[in-house]
């Protein structure tokens, strides 16, 4: 729990001022509104400037180096698409091997975590290396344009479970990653949001200082890939929280061990009305409805899973839904 | 001092006398001696290290690419299936010149499936822009290990050394193992200029546009040529502290006023030396032994076919469909307009493991006396043992009987 | 030069029994080499090792096709045709087996391999030995040193010297005894009178 500053000092003014290490420089590529690049700035003011990273081949690698230039002001590697953990791994042995205390950051996005690295991870994981993995989710593969991938929700539209007559968008659900990273007992593991900051960077330092593996999922928005108006990524990604859909919760050593409540929960509608890829689930039809339902059910399920719902008798100060930190800065709060 | 060892194990001391930082290694035959030698050495305190067992020859290479690039020097090792996996990361670690080195125990690839020895592996990750060396016996497997750390760190390049799986992995022969103080008098610490660290940020690996690709290119491909030099010197160096040459790029033994000559890789070197030293015609045949494929010796090949009229080139893998093996295509190409340039026979021997044996030499000179002979031909092939076209060599196997 | 091919069945040693020979040559002061017959095989399959020993260094890697002397683990082995494929006339046959050797050559001539007079064959019962004196059926070392005691090609002193370099105490003691026992078997040198030159004209 971090202390609170007293009262009477601006929290936005504090903020304003408070110097925080910039690990991701601006004036990189990425598209406006991108969720990924705010949430790699956040977890770099978090780590500070004692970090090796390596970096997935994906959206974040491409805006953020491109040669002869890079937004990058810590050591970062880009190896390839699939052996990040990997790579980390093997830097993490070097750090061990020279006695150095520098901490390793792999990053990726869903493809190169939920699909084609997750052998590498699952290893990296199993050897107990010091490196924090974050994996930037934002539900496709968006570097190569919209295609669905391991983390697609169920019913999204990409370019791959495109709409038709036989289609309603993918097919299969989301694979529940975190947990298949909880059954490797790792120490710490964590899903955080760009929709709050202090959440997320409080969970990155709770990582860092843990021994051996962590892993935090970071729910991402893509504007492109999503459909949705770039402003709206932050308020896109509450209504994720607030709804259920992504749960913010920690794990240590595979056990559930702390939840953000969410204090007005939120239908699944209001998440999926301003997302271009799940348009075809408002329309006025039986196959829509069921949809709807479906990932209502869905966020149900999670919130009865993981206890999601603030207990009306917690008087305890830990943030909720809509206590915690969250970001105000470049957009005004939407609905 | 000599000894009678197994030549992983002698593979396995050599490297461990480079004092890797990091090792990382996958299971695969016939590599796993070297492996498990290396992973004895740091388990018994003999090799300070961290061994890091890998879930794939593919995470085996990102991990000691990251090691590298973090600035300890690293090893692994691997074979067949095992390079194939890890071609993508050779690519990318030879792009970005991280230095680094690594063991390929080299055997054929499937399919059909086969354990047993050729060069199909190496060859296959030929382009991939590593530094590729071929040893002879198991003295030249711990020398070439020895100057492979050598070479990388100076070129920053990554080196690729490769013995021939079984054959000499398997094989207890004496050899002569530098001591502790002979190698670190040879090889320096590691030092690598673009490491990751935090009090001087990089960024390595980048998105290379059109307008610099080319140049990117280039630039690896000329550190190739400087390469070339840089194998002849650390041989020089080599022979200085330990007294043994190991042939630089290209070695020639035999009369220099042959008329044949017989250019090959790897192990069936010793065979055929010794094949010649009995042989009747020996002052006719010249041995021209390539060591280094990778850069290829264009120039000291066209210098050592001097005089010859014939010029068998011996190919242990295959160009499925091209016109010659590999080999064999990459020496014609080196010999093509050069005036007076010996007739090429290329011949494909020792695939999957097939025994090369001291008969081979006078098989091979009665095709240079043959003028009929193919430019191209599998030299040891058993016509009676193909059945039909894609039933055999069997690989499938009905479960009834016809 | 002398070629030895050892056959036997995976997990008795074979490759063992190749090394420790060309160790003994080596510490002997000759120039050996020793390796697997290259397979992918699991316990109790067939099995072969190679074992080559030379005055001076040679620099071959092929395999052993006519083998001077064969080194039979597993007498089931004994009658099959690969395993007898170019034995030399003049070399010899070590064999371990519980029968006696009239009964050996009678059972290779039954399946049609003709034996002559001076073909030497050796049997040693060596599985026993070792059963007695390790507590484990692994015949390889009691054959090495019966070997080396027929030919006379190295000193059972050399095969003692190789085996102290891989093994220490007690596990050393037994395999002493068993090289005692192995040499005790057979008639030393008796297979000495051409094995020092005639097979070394290849090379040496």
């Amino acid at each position: 729990m971090e202390d609170l500053p007293p009262k009477s000092v601006s929290l936005s003014l504090l903020r304003e001022q408070q110097p925080r290490f910039t690990g991701l420089e601006a004036g990189h590529r990425a598209c406006q509104g991108c969720g990924q690049a705010l949430a790699a700035r956040l977890v770099l003011e978090a780590a500070g400037p004692d970090v090796i990273i390596a970096n997935a081949t994906g959206c974040l690698e491409i805006f953020s180096s491109t040669w002869p230039e890079s937004a990058w002001r810590t050591p970062w590697i880009h190896s390839l698409f699939e052996n990040t953990a990997a790579v980390a791994s093997g830097i993490e042995a070097a750090m061990r091997a020279q006695g150095r205390s520098t901490r390793v950051l792999a990053f990726a996005g869903d493809g190169g975590t939920f699909d084609i690295g997750f052998q590498s991870l699952s290893g990296m994981i199993e050897r107990n290396h010091q490196v924090l993995y974050v994996c930037f989710d934002n539900e496709a593969y968006m570097n190569t344009g919209v295609q669905r991938s391991g983390s697609t929700p169920h019913g999204a539209w990409t370019t791959t479970s495109p709409l038709g007559t036989r289609s309603k968008g993918k097919k299969h659900y989301k694979k529940d990653l975190l947990s298949i990273i909880a059954a490797h007992r790792i120490p710490y593991a964590a899903t955080a949001s760009i929709a709050y900051p202090s959440d997320l960077r409080s969970k990155v330092r709770k990582a860092l200082g843990e021994e051996g593996a962590t892993f935090i999922l970071i729910h991402s928005p893509c504007p492109l890939g999503w459909g949705h108006e770039s402003h709206l990524s932050v308020e896109i990604d509450r209504l994720a929280v607030e709804t259920g859909l992504f749960p913010l919760m920690e794990m240590e050593r595979g056990e559930l061990v702390n939840i953000m409540p969410i204090r007005k929960k939120r239908p699944v509608i209001d998440y999926i009305r301003p997302q271009e890829r799940f348009r075809h689930l408002l329309e006025e039809s039986d196959t829509a409805e069921e949809e709807r339902n479906h990932l209502q059910a869905l966020c149900d399920f999670n919130i009865e899973r993981y206890g999601l719902l603030l207990d009306p008798e917690d008087t305890s100060s830990r943030p909720d839904s809509q206590s915690a930190d969250t970001v105000r800065r470049g957009g005004t709060r939407w609905l | 001092m000599l000894e009678a060892i197994e030549g992983s194990q002698a593979i396995a001391r050599a490297v461990a006398m480079c004092r890797p930082q990091v090792v990382a290694a996958y299971p695969i035959t016939p590599q796993t001696h070297i492996v498990e030698g290396l992973s004895r050495l740091i388990a018994n305190g003999t090799l300070s290290a961290q061994y890091i067992s890998v879930e794939s020859e593919f995470s085996a290479a990102s991990v000691v690419m990251g090691a590298s690039a973090a600035g300890s020097r690293s090893y692994t090792a691997s074979a067949s299936q095992g390079i194939l996996l890890m071609t993508e990361v050779l690519y990318n670690i030879a792009g970005l010149r991280i230095p680094t080195v690594l063991t390929v125990a080299n055997r054929a690839v499937s399919a059909p499936l086969s354990i047993w020895n050729d060069h199909q592996d190496s060859m296959s990750v030929r382009d991939a822009g590593w530094i590729q060396l071929y040893c002879a016996n198991n003295q030249e497997a711990v020398d070439t290990t020895i100057q492979a750390f050598f070479i990388s760190e100076k070129t920053e390049i990554p080196v690729m050394v490769c013995v021939d799986g079984y054959t000499l992995t398997h094989t207890l022969e004496p050899v002569d193992i530098p001591s502790q103080e002979e190698i670190d008098a040879f090889l320096p610490p590691f030092h690598f200029r673009r490491t990751l660290d935090p009090q001087n940020p990089i960024t390595v690996g980048t998105l290379v546009s059109p307008d610099f690709f080319t140049e990117a290119r280039a630039v690896n491909h000329q550190a190739f040529k400087k390469a070339i030099k840089t194998i002849h010197e650390t041989d020089d160096l080599f022979f200085q502290l330990t007294g043994r040459r190991l042939g630089a790029l290209l070695s020639v033994t035999g009369d220099s006023t042959a008329k044949t000559g017989i250019l090959l890789m790897g192990s069936v070197f010793g065979t055929l030396s010794d094949a010649l030293f009995s042989h009747e015609e020996k002052d006719e045949i010249r041995l021209l032994k390539l060591r280094s494929f990778r850069p290829f010796p264009k120039e000291d090949l066209q210098e050592a076919v001097r005089g010859l009229k014939t010029l068998i080139v011996l190919d242990r893998s295959l160009s499925t469909g091209s016109d010659g093996g590999i080999v064999g295509m990459e020496v014609r190409s080196a010999l093509f307009g050069q005036k007076n340039a010996p007739r090429i026979i290329n011949a494909v021997v020792g695939l999957g493991g097939r025994d090369l044996p001291l008969s081979l030499l006078s098989r091979l000179l009665d095709l240079s006396k043959n003028p009929d002979t193919p430019e191209f031909l599998f030299a040891d092939i058993e016509p009676s043992r193909i059945l039909e076209e894609v039933s055999s060599p069997v690989n499938t196997v009905h479960s009834e009987e016809k | 030069m002398v070629e030895i091919r050892i056959h036997g069945r995976g997990g008795q040693g074979i490759v063992s029994a190749a090394y420790l020979l060309a160790l003994a040559a080596f510490e002997s002061g000759l120039y050996a080499q020793a390796f697997p017959s290259f397979g992918a095989e699991r316990r109790g399959a067939p099995i072969s090792a190679f074992v080559r020993i030379n005055k001076i260094p040679f620099a071959r890697h092929c395999q052993i096709l006519s083998p001077d002397y064969l080194i039979i683990l597993d007498d089931s082995l004994l009658f099959l045709r690969e395993t007898l494929l170019g034995v030399d006339a003049s070399g010899g046959i070590l064999a371990n087996s519980r029968k006696s050797l009239p009964e050996i050559k009678n059972q290779l001539s039954k399946r049609g391999f003709s034996i002559r007079e001076d073909h030497r064959i050796a049997i040693v019962g060596a599985t026993e030995i070792s059963l007695a004196h390790l507590g484990k059926p692994i015949p390889n070392t009691v054959l090495v040193s019966a070997f080396i005691s027929l030919t006379g090609i190295i000193s059972g002193a050399c095969l003692e010297k190789a085996l102290a370099r891989r093994f220490a105490g007690e596990v050393l003691e037994a395999n002493l005894s068993l090289v005692r026992e192995g040499a005790r078997q057979v008639e030393e040198n008796a297979w000495v009178d051409q094995a020092s030159d005639t097979r070394s004209q290849t090379y040496a």
